[in-house]
């Protein structure tokens, strides 16, 4: 099978029906892809295929003849893959970090001004255990749209540091 | 000039972990690797009558008498085997372990090899089981007499199910046989746990078993104890074929196999003063251990102490007890007893406070712990008791009191829950651990050599700021060793909000000693003129720390962190469908290390928390987990994630790093009350969890 993947042309030789996530991690050596269920519930192993945000682990090798593969290890690529890599980083979206390349390309489609909810739209499909959502909202929110700005976010996640008195 | 404690500097494993360059277990691969799987048992309970396996000669298989060392799982008790001999007590209990150099051949192999069981009645009711794992008592004043005092005595039963810790990286290890050695990695919390396990399942001395930490995909005490499970049976396999063994578990063997949080019964009878007033608190415990004892009786532990909240009473009497039934073994989860327990105490406040009549605020006012009051096992709290602040800073920010008003006799309602939770190891734990840290100056700069592990929560990152402040040198010129037995020192394990509180104190006493050596010098100063050095601190008690373990009295933890959440959430009344519409969440950690991350612990902790309370049902069917897919065991997804208002309050602990107390474990303790007395607010009264429709339905008053 002939795959680009991350924008190199790349001839697999496995079987068709091969998860594209085995062949991803198994033959192409790109093991930044996850496996958290196989059952396409986690999204951990989400990767685009010609642009489309896609469970790798629910995706026949077969399928990706001739299409293009992103997975996280090409993301930086793009500007906004790049945003959001350095976004979940700065604002505590990657916390164990199993979820977080599934989590980054679930949300490298989306556009400058998207809303909070288009952002959680788009990672409907990708579980994290450890941060319960608010960062990694908040890490989307300020990969596309700059700095923290809209009332919504900031209270999905307002803190205050106040010093309570002295010992 | 001191600087990085209290700021958000970039966390150690960021770019790796954003780039997909941090290596998980199952990212690794080693030359001549076998891939191994677990042949269960698929009975509850009774001898196993007969095996018959019929695989190709190029599978290594193997069974308990390729065990070199003592057929157990080192851990407290010695009850539990690596691999079971003629009986099992659990579905799911491991009895054969089988490797293959083609993954795919592991597939189908169960139809290869077929067990039979001749079963024995199974027991699922920690009430009527005829073993008990471990009893606890708790007595404070005299309980007759603060029932004699009371004017109005209210009970109730409080009822908790399993929760699966759902780490998204399942648990997996790969075992490297040597000459007389044996090397395991593996996503793990607590190297030197997996260690001793080996020590004595494989028969070899402590420096032949070398255990080392990969990047890890979340633990949350589901890979406290299990990996040591893992670790035994993939290093039994890596003996007999004398080749690497990788074992990876599925989603739905880990489901099915491993730990959850233990289910709870929890029984109130509280006298009280027609005004509010505490006067006795009588509380009956029972857990459910399952099959083995595993941690069960340190979960209790933590469970008994919790077990009266955050309030003030002379007269208090607890009885816990962890009993055996015939499911697999419940474990370690963030909390470990405290949510079960303070769940209860939470629900039962809100009751008492709608019979007497009072608004339950103001209970809650009249009775919190402040500083030098004491705790049920007679502890006398510090200046930095802070369940006062807390709960008046989440009322006025959640503007809990007219909402309830307003909200009163709608399909809203609010409801809070005030709670508290010990850090570190309960009791003598800590000085029996006797842990130590090191750090050891380098070429480089100065390293952190401790056997705490990041599981996400930022241990790395976290450790080294404590590090930079106490040397007084920059964040990024610290850097983290590998956790890898063969060089830490054994920190204890990664449990129990200890991490910061108990091992970073480790450090900064190392960083201080380090900086004396140094004097006037810069660390690469000194070390182009005098060389390499390595500084090792060990646990003491905070002075006059007293705890006296047979009559379960005395400080139980060095400090506690306190909390209050505030939740207000919409009840469909068609479906009883729960919908939170805000949370509020108000923590007291002492200092905050590194702000973002301790909001990360108490956001992540609070959604698992929401979790336990409304969608998280383990359904076990004849002792078999039914449920064991993310299909239908359902955690928090994004699209619920609810508004969340989090604040930090400060109230520095003399005995922590720069003031700092544990933060890990206290968010998943306060949810499910506050849910629950908001669903009261709006007409369900719901006594067990998790609240599910089906609940609901069956609880409108």
């Amino acid at each position: 099978m002939r795959i680009i993947v991350n924008g190199k042309r790349m001839i697999v030789r496995a079987h068709p029906m091969k998860r594209l996530l085995d062949v991803l991690r198994e033959d192409c050596g790109l093991t930044g892809t996850k496996e958290g269920c196989g059952e396409g519930e986690c999204g951990a192993c989400t990767v685009l295929v010609d642009g489309l945000a896609v469970d790798s682990c629910l995706v026949p090798a077969a399928h990706a003849e001739g299409r293009k593969v992103m997975t996280i290890e090409g993301v930086s690529q793009t500007r906004t893959g790049k945003a959001l890599q350095n976004a979940f980083v700065e604002h505590g979206g990657a916390q164990c970090g199993i979820c977080t390349p599934g989590m980054i390309l679930a949300a490298a489609p989306l556009k400058s001004g998207a809303s909070l909810n288009d952002i959680k739209t788009a990672l409907a499909g990708n579980l994290c255990r450890c941060t319960g959502y608010p960062a990694i909202l908040r890490s989307v929110d300020a990969a596309l749209n700059g700095p923290p700005r809209r009332s919504i976010l900031a209270k999905a996640g307002k803190k205050k540091v106040r010093r309570a008195g002295a010992r | 000039v001191a600087c990085a404690v209290g700021s958000n500097v970039r966390r150690k494993d960021g770019d790796a972990k954003v780039t997909g360059a941090a290596k998980y277990i199952d990212d690794l691969t080693f030359p001549g690797m076998l891939y191994g799987a677990t042949i269960r048992s698929t009975f509850p309970r009774g001898p196993i009558s007969a095996r018959r396996i019929s695989l190709a000669p190029d599978f290594v298989v193997a069974d308990h008498r390729d065990i070199p060392g003592q057929n157990y799982v080192a851990l407290i008790e010695t009850d539990q085997p690596c691999l079971a001999v003629d009986d099992v007590r659990h579905v799911a209990e491991p009895i054969l372990l089988v490797a293959h150099a083609e993954k795919q051949a592991l597939l189908d192999v169960e139809r290869h090899v077929s067990l039979d069981f001749s079963p024995a009645a199974p027991n699922y009711d920690p009430e009527t089981s005829d073993f008990c794992f471990k009893r606890i008592s708790i007595d404070k004043g005299d309980i007759d007499r603060g029932l004699r005092d009371s004017q109005v005595v209210i009970e109730g039963e409080y009822r908790t199910g399993h929760q699966e810790q759902l780490y998204i990286e399942t648990n997996g290890v790969i075992a490297v046989p040597g000459d007389g050695e044996m090397t395991v990695y593996g996503s793990l919390q607590c190297p030197y746990y997996v260690h001793k396990a080996l020590v004595v399942a494989m028969n070899l001395p402590p420096g032949r078993v070398r255990v080392i930490q990969t990047e890890t995909g979340g633990g949350f005490g589901g890979k406290e104890e299990y990996p040591s499970m893992l670790a035994c049976h993939a290093a039994i396999l890596a003996r007999k074929a004398g080749r690497p063994v990788k074992m990876i578990y599925d989603r739905v063997e880990d489901l099915i196999a491993t730990t959850k949080r233990h289910p709870s019964i929890v029984r109130h009878r509280t006298g009280l003063t027609r005004d509010g007033r505490l006067t006795a608190m009588d509380i009956d415990v029972v857990m459910d251990g399952g099959a083995y004892a595993t941690l069960s009786a340190v979960v209790l532990s933590r469970g008994v102490i919790h077990a009266a909240g955050p309030y003030r009473c002379d007269h208090v009497r607890i009885r816990g007890r962890a009993m055996m039934t015939n499911t697999p073994p419940n474990g370690a989860f963030r909390g470990f007893g405290a949510p079960q327990t303070q769940f209860a105490v939470e629900a039962h406040m809100d009751r008492i406070a709608e019979q007497l009549g009072i608004d339950p605020v103001r209970l809650r006012e009249i009775n919190a712990l402040k500083p030098g009051d004491t705790t049920a096992t007679g502890q006398s709290l510090g200046n930095d008791a802070s369940a006062l602040p807390v709960l008046r800073e989440a009322v006025k920010r959640s503007d809990f009191k007219k909402k309830r008003r307003q909200l009163k006799g709608t399909n809203r309602g609010i409801g809070l829950s005030l709670f508290f939770h010990g850090s570190g190891f309960t009791g003598g734990g800590e000085v029996k651990l006797a842990s130590t840290a090191s750090l050891e100056l380098t070429a480089t700069g100065p390293r952190i050599l401790v056997a705490s592990t990041e599981i996400g929560q930022g241990t790395r990152t976290m450790h080294a700021q404590i590090v930079a402040d106490a040397l007084g040198i920059p964040f990024d010129a610290v850097e983290v060793g590998e956790v890898d037995t063969a060089f830490v020192p054994d920190s204890g394990p990664t449990v129990a909000s200890r991490t910061c509180m108990i091992v970073g104190k480790l450090l900064e006493r190392c960083a201080r000693d380090m900086r004396k050596r140094l004097g006037t010098l810069t660390p690469a100063q000194y070390f182009r003129a005098h060389g390499s050095f390595t500084v090792t601190a060990q646990y003491e008690p905070p002075p006059g720390l007293q705890w006296d373990d047979d009559r379960y009295a005395g400080d139980a933890y060095g400090s506690y962190a306190w909390s209050c959440n505030v939740v207000e959430l919409e009840v469909d009344p068609i479906t009883f469908e729960v919908t939170p519409i805000r949370i509020t969440a108000v923590a007291e950690i002492g200092k905050a290390i590194h702000p973002m991350m301790a909001l990360g612990q108490i956001e992540g902790g609070t959604a698992q928390g929401m979790g336990y309370a409304l969608t998280e049902e383990v359904v076990m069917q004849d002792g078999r987990m039914a449920n064991a897919q993310l299909t239908n065991y359902i955690i928090p997804t994004p699209m619920d994630a609810a508004p969340i208002d989090v604040a930090i309050l400060e109230r520095p602990y003399a005995y922590g790093p720069f003031g700092a107390k544990g933060v890990g474990e206290m968010p998943i303790d306060g949810p499910a009350p506050a849910v629950i007395n908001a669903l009261r607010h709006c007409g369900y009264d719901v006594r067990s969890i998790p609240a599910t429709p089906e609940r609901l339905l069956a609880s409108r008053t």
